[in-house]
């Protein structure tokens, strides 16, 4: 049995700092993985028009040649020995002052190599996609010079060896993010969505900023090495740990759309497809997970920040579920499944070690089928002329069979189906919730069961609305459509992807490969006392699977569905909650958005008023005092002569009193 | 003779010239006054001259002779030319140099 | 190496020039644009020149000189670089061309602005076709302004401008050589033509700035700092108020008069204290002194301390700004012609919080200890309060001078924070945001200049039509609100880091202050650059032309630059600050559990 080598930090005595090896080789070269992209980025950004033409083709080169590099790196990293897999890089020293030395240094290890090649995998997949769906775009350069920015960034999240890159890959993410929700600017709602995404974001980032902020306090330091060392060693006070994790978490939640910071996510689905695929559903969304999972050792420290983890990720599971259930808008629902899968993904990095490489397992299983499933959304909006309402939808198989088919996969996926890799990865995270023991094992278990019930209701629903039942929309008309399949550019990422989501989990649990793989990272659970037993775990998933699948199937495939949807007034209370968010949105304006606005909107009276009145009013008492001295100048000579005269004689009286006295 | 009767009758003098540039409109009886205030100062300072035995005094005094003779001239200018304009010499007519 | 006098060299290069071109005559104009912009240049390559030869490891002031000058009151002239006000002056220098370069149609140019608002506001009787074509708007747009953006505004539409108002000035009179149109007491309620405003003086006011402000820096005797202190604001008072905006004479002369008034109320506070601190030097050592080196060693009662250091305090918070000292500049910031502003904003407040750390620590350790506490306040609401007025602004210039109120706020935080990291920070800052702000005020410019009008409601779906202006506008913004891999990320973190270390709720409270930076760039963008075009003149604005390209592009890459790559100004900050701290006794607070071995996970080769 391979030994942790932070928990044989922790043994030791002292708290012997974690090694990195030292990266070398091929390893020296890592850092080419995100300068790459980002070299892609730069030229055309900076290239201009000239690059116009071949903007899409450099930038899928870039993509392309970093997944090739994560590939090379991966195959000499599987060569070397478990426990050696851990390289780092010193890049140059960034910010050194004094006792605060921050380093830019790249981190090669299991984990950050499993995020490279999802990045850079389904990052290149999505590019290729987006040559198609981009085509007529004028902006297409710009496009891809805003992806291969994303890329950068998002390797730079992952690989960083210390908690300042993570935090500077962190934040420009967001900014990629940010310029991408918004990349149709004319449409006020994009650019709306893009701020809305960057301030919450932001909310998040103030947590992760602070977390670094504490660790340095305490430590000394932001490097992994350093801070992990010192969390593992438990040298930390309980407190402190548990601060610094609860702020991380604050940050994860905003990055990952998590409660309560989940409502940007959906509306930033206004951006293009490829974007909602590639930022908003595989990777920059679980960036919240990496972050757990990489802070491992301090979460491991600190029982009370990881009961809101899961918290978190169970009351995320419930509101993303509800309210996918309730939307009309095919990208709004895949967005919010998006939130309950991350839920997901928290609940299982909560659970401790035994849940971190699970949480990563589902983690790129979704990349696999939410990518998917984005695409062919992308691939179906496309078809239908940029309607994205399900309920203008129905029968479309007949008309786009290949994304009928990989579409068709990534939805077993999700749901679970049998054999399919969200089968064996939510599976596996419903056991270990019930594993979990006690009442709040139960409870968690039972959320994470239920949540998988109403996901395979919801998704039912959005792949019977759009592939099956009776075509709501017309060939003829003014609102005619003519869906069709779409070129071989987008549907070729799309056949890859399903195959992904069809064989990723299988590959990843059977004989527990990724498991052992991230071992030395994300620590081992310990085979612990089960509450059910695997099998009938296994089955009680399908029972309730299938009997979501079944509601929706009733409800969406043996009635017809209405064209369009009722109106608020006739749904049931739920519907109407679950159509408004949860009254997430209406919450975030009562609370933060109106008084925010007052309040600029008292300061700026108050400083025109109040402080510059202040100023303004002194300056006028001046002017007026002056101007009534002024009025002594009569301009009579002889007033003025009695003024000096009397002048003269106060000062020859005063001076005979002085010399009197 | 009682040096302090010089004094007293500068004293008078100068009351006298304060007086009559206080109270008289016209302007060259303004500035007449003004001649007798200076030469009551002359005489002041002639005095302490004599009792001080220096001469710091005396020169003082040519030094205000002087500028006596330079004001008149700039000031019966300046008074000519009021009257040129105005028609009138009374220094309460000319207050435009007001507020 | 040491024995070239670089810094009189620095002080009397833009001061000489100052004096020739505003002895041209006006119909020069392009002769002294010319002149201005090589003598800026060679300032630059001086100071560059200047930070190679400084060694930051070498203790005390550096390129030292000193002369007597009023030897009577132990007032001599005595200059000198730390790594502060080295890095300043460098800042200074950069600027200073950046905004000439800017400014190169600002004054004359504008007799194109007639035609450039498309609503005929243009000033009558003057004769340029944009003028006298009147309703035939935007053709005249199009075609009267690709000219002048261009190369040839050295000497094609400039010179038409140019040459227009020089012929007005002929008739006028036999103009004298320096015709400074006073604030416009006597002109007002006369419509003032732009072709009135003097080029070479407007350039010859900019070169006297620098002049001062390379004095202000330089100074390492505190009557000097004064006499320096001072004399920057007449260039200012007549940047505002003579070269604002054509149409808004009251204001700016409110403006003006406002800039002056406050200024010099504290500059009065300060001089006080400044004869105070010479008083108590004829005291303690017998003979009364300026000098700053000496004055630092000093030690004063701490009752005086407290008065002495209010003085300098208030004239510092003042010039800064700190909230609630903060009223003139958005005033001041709407109202400069945009090179004014860029350099007000920039550089000439910058003059306040280097007063901050330069003077009031090392002079008045004791009274800076209590009243740490009151400027860590003030500082902190000044983030939030520039904040907040800044997202409720309409008027864009005035937006930018309020984000400074809460960029001010941060360096004043991290100077009062007494940590290195937090002052190291600070100073970084300070030149971080003369490049970011200056870098807004520039791309706000841009805007006014081609639209006519600060009013943000006048913009909207710009991106589109200058998408290039919406891209440097926006690297601006992500600078100003920090974002990593900008330059002002690093400062920003540092102050908040070791603010940190020094002051926990204080630091928490700040940090939150990111949020708020976010929206009012953001939000702001939003506002002008995305969205649909509602207003039809916005579409045939034309993109950043060459020269703007040149103007924004140096500071575009030392954004970028400064921000993967801090290193080499930390290195020049860091001893200077460090032993700042270290001389009033302050160090960094040890980290509660350091880590047992850092250096070796983090250098390379370090395994084990």
């Amino acid at each position: 049995m391979r030994v942790d080598p932070v928990l044989l930090a922790a043994t030791e005595p002292g708290g012997q700092p974690i090694h990195y090896a030292a990266a070398s080789g091929v390893f020296s070269l890592s850092w080419l993985v995100i300068v790459l992209p980002l070299a892609g980025a730069a030229v055309l950004l900076l290239g201009g028009r000239r690059t116009d033409r071949v903007g899409h083709i450099i930038g899928t080169l870039a993509a392309a040649a970093s997944f090739v590099l994560g590939l090379v790196l991966f195959a000499t990293l599987l060569g070397r020995d478990g426990d050696d897999r851990a390289l780092s890089q010193h890049l140059y020293s960034w910010i050194p002052v004094n006792g605060f030395q921050v380093d830019v240094g790249l981190l090669v290890d299991q984990l950050s190599i499993v995020f490279v090649l999802l990045i850079t995998g389904v990052g290149t997949l999505i590019h290729i996609y987006s040559i198609g769906y981009m085509a007529h775009d004028p902006n297409r350069r710009k496009f891809f010079a805003y992806m291969n920015l994303f890329l950068a960034s998002m390797l730079l999240l992952v690989l960083g060896n210390n908690f300042l890159s993570l935090y500077a890959g962190w934040e420009l993410v967001g900014l990629s993010s940010y310029l991408l929700i918004k990349f149709w600017e004319d449409r006020p709602a994009a650019a709306t969505a893009a701020n809305k995404a960057f301030y919450m974001n932001r909310v998040g980032d103030v947590g992760l900023a602070l977390a670094i902020m504490f660790m340095f306090a305490t430590v000394g330091s932001t490097s992994y090495a350093d801070v992990f060392g010192a969390a593992a060693a438990g040298v930390i006070g309980y407190g402190t740990l548990t601060a610094i994790a609860l702020l991380l978490l604050l940050g994860a939640c905003g990055k990952s759309g998590q409660f309560p910071l989940q409502a940007w996510l959906p509306d930033a689905m206004e951006g293009p497809t490829p974007i909602s695929a590639l930022i908003h559903a595989a990777t920059m969304v679980t960036a919240g997970v990496y972050l757990i999972v990489r802070a491992g050792p301090i979460f491991d420290g600190t029982q009370a920040a990881r009961t809101v983890v899961v918290i978190i990720g169970a009351a995320t599971i419930l509101i993303g579920c509800v309210i996918g259930c309730a939307y009309d808008d095919i990208k709004k629902v895949l967005a919010y499944s998006t939130v309950s899968q991350i839920g997901y993904m928290f609940l299982a990095v909560g659970l401790g070690p035994a849940g971190y490489a699970l949480g990563i397992m589902h983690l790129v299983a979704h990349g696999f089928f939410k990518a998917g499933l984005f695409l062919g959304a992308g691939s179906v909006i496309h078809g239908m002329d940029d309607d994205q309402d399900l309920r203008h939808y129905g029968g479309l198989w007949r008309y786009m069979p290949i994304t009928w088919v990989t579409f068709g996969l990534g939805y077993l996926a999700i749901i679970g189906f049998p054999g399919l890799s969200g089968f064996f990865t939510k599976d596996r995270i419903i056991e270990t919730a019930f594993d979990k023991g006690g009442t709040s094992g139960y409870l968690l278990g039972s959320i994470a069961l239920l949540g998988a019930g109403i996901t395979a209701f919801y998704m039912t629903r959005l792949f019977l609305m759009t592939f099956h039942g009776k075509p709501r929309w017309s060939s003829e008309g003014p609102a005619a459509k003519h869906p069709h399949e779409s070129p071989v550019s987008m549907t070729g990422p799309m056949v890859v992807l399903a195959v992904g989501s069809v064989f990723a989990g299988g590959l990843f649990v059977l004989g527990h490969s990724l498991q052992d793989w991230l071992e030395p990272v994300a620590g081992t659970g310990v085979e612990g006392v089960h509450t059910f037993s695997p099998v009938v775990l296994t089955l009680l998933t399908l029972v309730v699977t299938a009997g979501g699948f079944a509601g929706a199937y009733l409800r969406y495939q043996m009635r017809p569905v209405e064209s369009v949807a009722r109106p608020d007034t006739e749904v049931s209370l739920v519907t109407f909650a679950a159509r408004h968010d949860l009254f997430a949105n209406t919450f975030n304006e009562t609370v933060a958005m109106r008084p925010g606005q007052y309040l600029t909107r008292f300061l700026v009276w108050l400083d025109l008023v109040g402080i510059d009145g202040l100023v303004r009013g002194s300056a006028a008492a001046i002017g007026g005092l002056s101007g009534r001295m002024r009025r002594l100048q009569t301009g009579f000579v002889r007033s003025y002569a009695l003024s000096m005269l009397g002048g003269a004689v106060l000062v020859v009286g005063a001076l005979l009193l002085v010399r009197a006295g | 003779m009682n040096p302090a009767n010089y004094l007293i009758l500068s004293a008078l003098l100068f009351t006298i010239g304060t007086v009559g540039v206080l109270v008289r409109r016209n302007a060259i009886v303004v500035f007449m006054s003004i001649e007798l205030m200076l030469n009551a100062v002359n005489l002041t300072l002639v005095t302490f001259s004599r009792i001080n035995g220096t001469l710091d005094g005396q020169i003082m005094a040519f030094f205000v002779m002087v500028v006596a003779a330079a004001e008149v001239v700039i000031g019966l200018a300046i008074i000519l030319s009021i009257f040129r304009t105005r028609r009138s010499a009374s220094v309460d007519d000319v207050n435009l140099l007001k507020y | 190496m040491n024995t070239v006098p670089w810094l009189t060299i620095l002080l009397i290069v833009p001061a000489a020039a100052a004096v020739v071109v505003a002895a041209l005559p006006r119909r020069h104009a392009t002769l002294a644009k010319q002149l201005t912009l090589a003598v800026t240049l060679a300032v630059l390559v001086l100071a560059v020149i200047a930070t190679f030869a400084y060694d930051p490891d070498k203790a005390g002031f550096q390129f030292g000189q000193s002369y007597d000058w009023i030897s009577t009151f132990g007032i001599s002239y005595s200059v000198g670089a730390d790594g502060i006000s080295l890095v300043l002056m460098l800042l200074a220098a950069l600027l200073v061309p950046v905004v000439v370069l800017s400014s190169w149609n600002e004054v004359d140019g504008e007799a194109a602005g007639g035609g450039r608002v498309p609503a005929p506001t243009a000033v009558p009787d003057r004769g340029t076709p944009g003028g006298s074509a009147g309703g035939a708007g935007p053709a005249v747009d199009v075609e009267g302004i690709g000219p002048v953006g261009g190369a040839g505004g050295a000497g094609g539409a400039g010179g038409v401008g140019g040459g227009a108002g020089g012929a007005t000035a002929v008739l006028a009179a036999p103009a004298p050589a320096r015709p400074v149109t006073f604030p416009p007491v006597e002109t007002r309620g006369e419509a003032e033509t732009p072709g009135r405003r003097s080029v070479p003086a407007f350039f010859a006011l900019l070169l006297a700035l620098e002049a001062g402000m390379i004095g202000v820096f330089a100074a390492t005797d505190v009557f000097l700092f004064y006499v320096f202190f001072e004399a920057m604001l007449i260039p200012m008072y007549f940047l505002i108020g003579s070269y604002g905006p054509v149409k808004e004479q009251a204001q700016r002369s409110y403006a003006a008069v406002k800039f002056l008034v406050y200024s010099l109320f504290g500059g009065l506070l300060m001089l006080a204290a400044v004869i105070g601190l010479y008083v108590v030097s004829a005291d303690n050592l017998g003979h009364g002194t300026f000098d700053f080196a000496t004055l630092r060693q000093m030690e004063i009662t701490p009752g005086v301390q407290k008065l002495l250091f209010l003085g300098f305090f208030v004239a510092f918070a003042i010039k800064a700004p700190l909230f609630p000292f903060h009223t003139w500049l958005p005033d001041a910031g709407a109202q400069s012609p945009t090179g004014g502003a860029v350099l007000l904003v920039g550089v000439l407040d910058k003059v306040g919080t280097f007063g901050l750390i330069r003077y009031c620590i090392p002079l008045f350790p004791d009274a800076a200890d209590y009243f740490a506490p009151m400027v860590l306040g003030l500082a902190v609401v000044g983030i939030f309060y520039g904040a907040l007025l800044a997202i409720g602004q309409r008027d864009m210039k005035r937006l930018v001078a309020y984000t400074s109120l809460a960029h001010f706020g941060f360096i004043a935080l991290g100077v009062f924070a007494f940590t290195s990291q937090a002052g190291t920070g600070a100073v970084l800052y300070m030149v971080n945001h003369g490049l970011s702000t200056g870098l807004l005020f520039l791309v706000v410019g841009f805007l006014v200049a081609r639209r006519g009008t600060r009013d943000v409601g006048a913009y909207g779906g710009l991106a589109k039509v200058t998408p290039l202006l919406a891209g440097v506008f926006l690297l601006a913004g992500l600078s100003s609100l920090a974002l990593p891999g900008t330059n002002s990320f690093v400062s920003e973190f540092l102050v908040l880091v070791g603010t940190f270390t020094a002051n926990k709720p204080l630091a928490i409270v700040a940090t939150c202050g990111i949020v708020l930076a976010a929206i009012y760039v953001l939000y702001l963008y939003q506002r002008t650059m995305t969205g649909p075009i509602v207003h039809p003149e916005n579409k045939v604005l034309h993109d950043l032309s060459l020269r703007e390209k040149l103007v924004v592009a140096p500071i575009v890459a030392l954004i970028v630059a400064l921000g993967v790559y801090p290193k080499p100004l930390l290195d020049i900050i860091t001893p200077t600050v460090t032993a700042t701290y270290a001389d009033i006794g302050k160090s960094d607070p040890a980290p509660t559990h350091p880590a047992a071995a850092h250096p070796v996970a983090t250098q390379p080769g370090g395994h084990s």
